[in-house]
């Protein structure tokens, strides 16, 4: 296995280099360590991720990445991640204004995951904002991550502020490291990682170049991201690479981190909901309590804060007018069988995702509790619909078939029984399926 | 009122001492009576005890060791490298013991086994890995007609396990009963048989009593395909893949899943030991008690009942249920005075064919071995590595073995398995399980005890012949022969299944006739071991099916 062939012509060092390079079409993007990673990816199966490269998977088993991530660790080129800079004297004040989750509590060296809302309270989009640790006192800068651009958004709501927002996604390189080895291995590079608390955000140097740690990532497990400049993504790369060998570690692919983000109930923009921006009517947008999010505004009572959306939101908890909770789905296996069984299939125990809706039904046969008449949802939900799942998946750890479903907020409570509706043979099978609590599965190393 | 006769002083009248040891005598006799005893903490064991536990019976597991898990234990055996000491690979075990155990809580965790690894003689080799695409064209390399003729194989074999499956998550029906209910399940049992089409229900006969080098041969030209396909007949088993009966074998090891995915073989996160460890915790999270270091000597009865166990050193436990989750030949010829049993009984275990003829030699490397086509190649071994390039080596294998020794090129089934579970070795360092065939139990001329170096040096010499340079990366090497395996788990002759797998010894007639429903001739004691249908495996079938029926009999009053 020619390990780091090709390094020549693609050594480049930023994601940008692509569109520079005279002569050469910029068709698409490859990220600061496609030199590496593209030596790595055996199958040489790629899927364009915001116009980047992204290994889809490396090796033949997309399956055994995923073990690797639970089971040692895994390494994750997420540098595709749209990326924006902002400082500036009002900063905080203009986050505060526009993330719905408060910023305040957010000092330097932490991290949030958060969302930003429109005016009726309607998702725009999720992400992850870094306080970076603070060189000098009057340096104070935020790094907030996003699926897809969110520049002019947020540009255009600065009015009188005093703040600078670069977006510097084609500047810089993400790797995520996930997995129980993640904090031994990193702590040998950048020892503040083996202090670092979960969502803490550190300065570190690896072979020599600055690079910002955040314990943060999209797999559920203990994980850390690195974030680094394009330029030096190479030299980071090896330095990693090199220090995770004999210890299992693999290089996981985007179909590894579906499953992964699956049993960890982390939403994905597109699979499980859509922004608010591009939505032709309410039944493509949502809350943030309708996502599963209520937790980021416990503190909406003691505080008057004001940011774009609180009105909106505050009349949905009062008025309690969520249409839809968010649950993880976990099938019944016997049920699940037999369905099977019956048609004269082996139950498939495909780990693959499957995105896209799948209807719920009330259980007939009585969960108890739900009001048989249902049709309590929002508009244009079926008599009898329960919800719908978005992401599905045979579950490896969970030894379940598994999803991330939108509930009736009144067939929500973890336990309701309700039917999810596959397609067997060719026509529609209702199997059992039970609601539970997201995650699914969350391992106590995650945040320990 | 008087203060003389005070019960001390009463007591004291009658002798104190006594009186008091008495007493603690009767609060420990109580504290020692159980609803359910299961003798021995194999996997087996452990699986019935927490069925037991689950369903409300105070329950105790005596173990002989100071470890569960029998034959699925790992040890750390260098620190830092843990060995799997004997069983090496899970697949047989039910899927619905995860379930109704709740083994996910208690951390269970089957890796995936991502590839086969066969290595020939000429220096080629076959790779089959987890895309079907890749491996139709790696098989196509050795012959285009293979290629066709795998699909077609793994169709047919898939029909037959799809088939008989539901037979392992049954007590097999008594034939020799005219309850209702038995003959219910037997007509329902053929009326399985007569729904099969005809090619499938063909080709389970012919797996079931046929060799598998002529199954495989009537689909197969390639040797080297044959060769690892031929593998899995001839495991922890007397034959040879022309013997009749090689074929059960096969099909015996193509039942099994890791997640649905028939026949094929995950690594328990920590080894089979990591587990049996899963299952006591689970089985303990029930509420069963495990006692560790309590070799059982006999079980006690009275009347033709069954009323408890005493220890070697003479303690006794006590419970109306006791369940033996040892070999037949322990459960019936020395746990309970066999002169208690019918004859007919008695002497079928006593011709129970054991013969044991499986050996482990496990290793501690310096690092991964290298193959001299693919070098510096490492993903090879995140799997098996199957040294049987051929059925001509593994016949010729058995060959040796027939006539009471050991084969010169024995068959070995390798496992890297720090390649998958890092915490198995220390980084970069590694350890191998090499499940080995054939190693004779009873050697001619000669015994175990003066062999097993040189057995390993046999081992250690044929794996260098396909890696070179393999010796030089061994830091340990530890050789578990069968009789090793006697001494150590308990399993008679060193037979990994607890009893071979043949057509007379499965089924209903495992472990004997009129006894295949874990049952025994004396009320209230049970068997739960490999020895049960449906067999040997870290499979738990035995455990549940037992469990199900001591369930079933306490519910009537009876057992
Ligand atoms: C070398 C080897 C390799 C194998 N490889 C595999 C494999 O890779 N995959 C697979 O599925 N199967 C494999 N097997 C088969 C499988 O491991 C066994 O069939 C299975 O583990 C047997 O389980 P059991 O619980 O029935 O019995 P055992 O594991 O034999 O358990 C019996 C237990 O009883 C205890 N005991 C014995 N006597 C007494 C007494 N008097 N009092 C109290 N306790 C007692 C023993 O110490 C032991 O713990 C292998 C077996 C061997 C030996």
């Amino acid at each position: 296995m020619p390990k780091r062939e090709g390094q020549k012509k693609t050594d480049a060092p930023r994601g940008a280099g692509a569109t520079r390079d005279a002569g050469e079409a910029a068709v698409v993007r490859t990220s600061p360590f496609h030199a590496r990673t593209a030596a790595l990816n055996q199958v040489q199966l790629w899927s364009h991720w915001s116009n980047y490269l992204a290994a889809g998977r490396y090796q033949l088993s997309d399956k055994a990445e995923y073990f690797a991530v639970r089971n040692a660790a895994g390494i994750f080129d997420s540098s595709p991640l749209y990326k924006y800079r902002i400082g500036g004297p009002d900063a905080e004040a203009f986050l505060a204004g526009v993330l719905a989750r408060d910023i305040w509590a957010c000092p330097p060296g932490r991290a949030q995951y958060t969302c930003w809302l429109d005016d009726d309270g309607f998702v725009v989009e999720d992400g992850v904002v870094l306080h970076l640790p603070q060189s000098r006192p009057s340096v104070n800068e935020y790094l907030l991550t996003s699926a897809e651009p969110n520049l002019a958004w947020f540009a255009d709501r600065v009015g009188r502020l005093d703040v600078r927002i670069d977006e510097v996604s084609d500047d810089m390189g993400t790797l995520a490291l996930q997995g129980p080895r993640s904090r031994g291995l990193l702590a040998k590079l950048v020892p503040q990682a083996e202090t670092l608390p979960y969502f803490g955000v550190t300065a570190g140097k690896i072979g020599g170049a600055a690079v910002t740690v955040s314990r943060t990532g999209f797999t559920g497990d203990l994980g850390y991201e690195i974030w680094v400049d394009a330029g030096d993504g190479l030299r980071v790369w090896d330095e990693l690479w090199d220090a995770v060998q004999g210890h299992g570690v693999q290089q996981f692919g985007l179909d590894a981190l579906n499953m992964l983000r699956i049993e960890a109930g982390m939403l994905e923009l597109g699979a499980d909901f859509d922004s608010s921006r591009y939505a032709f009517n309410d039944a493509h947008r949502s809350t943030p309590l309708e996502l599963g999010w209520g937790w980021m505004f416990g503190d909406l009572k003691r505080d008057d804060r004001a940011f774009v959306g609180r009105r909106a939101l505050e009349a949905e908890i009062a008025g309690k007018t969520s249409r839809w909770a968010m649950r993880g789905l976990v099938l019944d296996w016997q049920d699940y069988d037999q369905v099977y069984d019956e048609a004269g299939l082996i139950p498939p125990k495909d780990h693959t995702p499957v995105i896209g809706d799948s209807m719920l039904y009330e259980d007939a046969a009585g969960a108890g509790g739900a009001a048989a008449s249902g049709g309590q949802g929002g508009s244009g939900v079926a008599l009898g619909q329960a919800g719908y799942a978005t992401s599905f998946m045979y579950s490896p750890m969970l030894q379940r078939h598994i999803a991330i479903a939108r509930m009736r907020p009144d067939l929500a409570k973890p336990g309701t029984r309700v039917k999810l509706e596959l397609t067997v043979d060719h026509h529609y099978e209702q199997v059992a399926a039970h609601v539970a609590r997201l995650p699914l599965y969350n391992p106590e190393r995650k945040t320990a | 009122m008087s203060t003389k006769k005070t019960p001390a002083k009463a007591a004291k009248k009658r002798g104190a001492p006594a009186s008091t040891s008495l007493a603690s005598a009767k609060a420990s006799r109580a504290e020692r009576t159980y609803d359910a005893i299961v003798v021995g903490g194999g996997h087996n064991g452990l699986v019935n005890g927490a069925y037991l536990a689950k369903a409300g019976l105070r329950t105790l597991i005596l173990e002989r060791r100071h470890l569960v898990g029998g034959a699925a234990i790992t040890e750390e055996l260098r620190p830092g490298f843990w060995f799997t000491t004997f069983s090496y690979a899970l697949s047989l075990l039910r899927p619905q013991i995860v379930q109704d155990l709740e083994l996910v809580k208690h951390g269970f965790m089957p890796l995936l086994m991502s590839s086969t690894f066969a290595p020939m003689e000429n220096g080629d080799y076959l790779w089959l890995t987890q895309d079907h695409g890749q491996n139709l064209k790696e098989i196509a390399r050795h012959s285009k007609r293979d290629a066709d003729a795998y699909e077609q194989y793994g169709h047919d074999l898939s029909k037959v396990v799809q088939a008989l499956k539901p037979l392992f998550d049954q007590a097999p029906p008594d034939l020799f009963s005219d309850d209702p209910e038995e003959l219910l399940a037997l007509t329902q049992l053929g009326r399985r048989f007569r729904s099969l089409d005809k090619r499938t229900l063909h080709n389970a006969v012919r797996l079931l009593t046929g060799s598998a080098a002529d199954f495989l041969d009537d689909y197969f030209e390639s040797e080297i395909l044959k060769g690892y396909l031929a593998s899995s007949s001839i495991i922890g088993t007397k034959v040879g893949p022309r013997s009749q009966g090689s074929g059960l074998v096969l099909l015996f090891h193509a039942m099994g899943e890791h997640d649905g995915e028939f026949g094929a073989w995950s690594f328990h996160k920590g080894g089979n030991g990591g587990f049996t460890q899963v299952l006591a915790r689970a089985a303990q999270a029930f509420g069963a008690e495990i006692r560790l270091e309590s070799p059982v000597a006999a079980v006690i009865t009275k009347n033709g009942r069954a009323t408890g166990v005493a220890l070697t050193d003479g303690t006794e436990f006590y419970a109306d249920t006791v369940v033996s989750a040892l070999d037949p030949r322990h459960t019936f010829l020395e746990l309970v005075d066999p002169r208690e049993l019918p004859d007919d009984l008695v002497e079928t275990v006593q011709r129970y064919r054991f013969q044991g003829t499986s050996s482990k030699v496990n290793f501690a490397l310096d690092g991964l071995p290298r193959f001299p086509a693919l070098p510096g190649r490492e993903d090879v071994f995140r799997g098996f590595t199957n040294i049987g390039p051929s059925i001509d080596y593994l016949e010729r294998a058995f060959d040796e073995g027939k006539y009471g020794w050991y084969s010169s090129r024995p068959y070995i089934d390798g496992a890297i398995q720090s390649t998958i579970d890092p915490d198995m070795a220390p980084p970069g360092r590694h350890v191998m399980s090499c499940f080995i065939q054939y190693t004779p139990y009873k050697l001619r001329e000669s015994d175990w005890d003066a062999e097993q170096e040189n057995l390993g040096d046999t081992v250690q010499r044929t794996l260098e012949s396909f890696f070179p340079g393999f010796g030089d990366l061994v830091l340990q090497r530890e050789v578990v022969t069968p009789l090793h395996i006697e001494r150590t788990v308990g399993l008679s002759e060193g037979n990994i299944f607890a009893g071979e797998f043949f057509a007379p010894q499965m089924f209903f007639f495992r472990p004997a006739p009129g006894w295949s429903q874990y049952r025994t001739p004396i009320d209230g004691y049970y068997q739960c071991g490999s020895g049960t249908h449906p067999g040997g495996c870290v499979m738990g079938a035995p455990g549940k099916l037992a469990a199900e029926r001591i369930l079933k009999d306490r519910g009537k009053g009876r057992g």
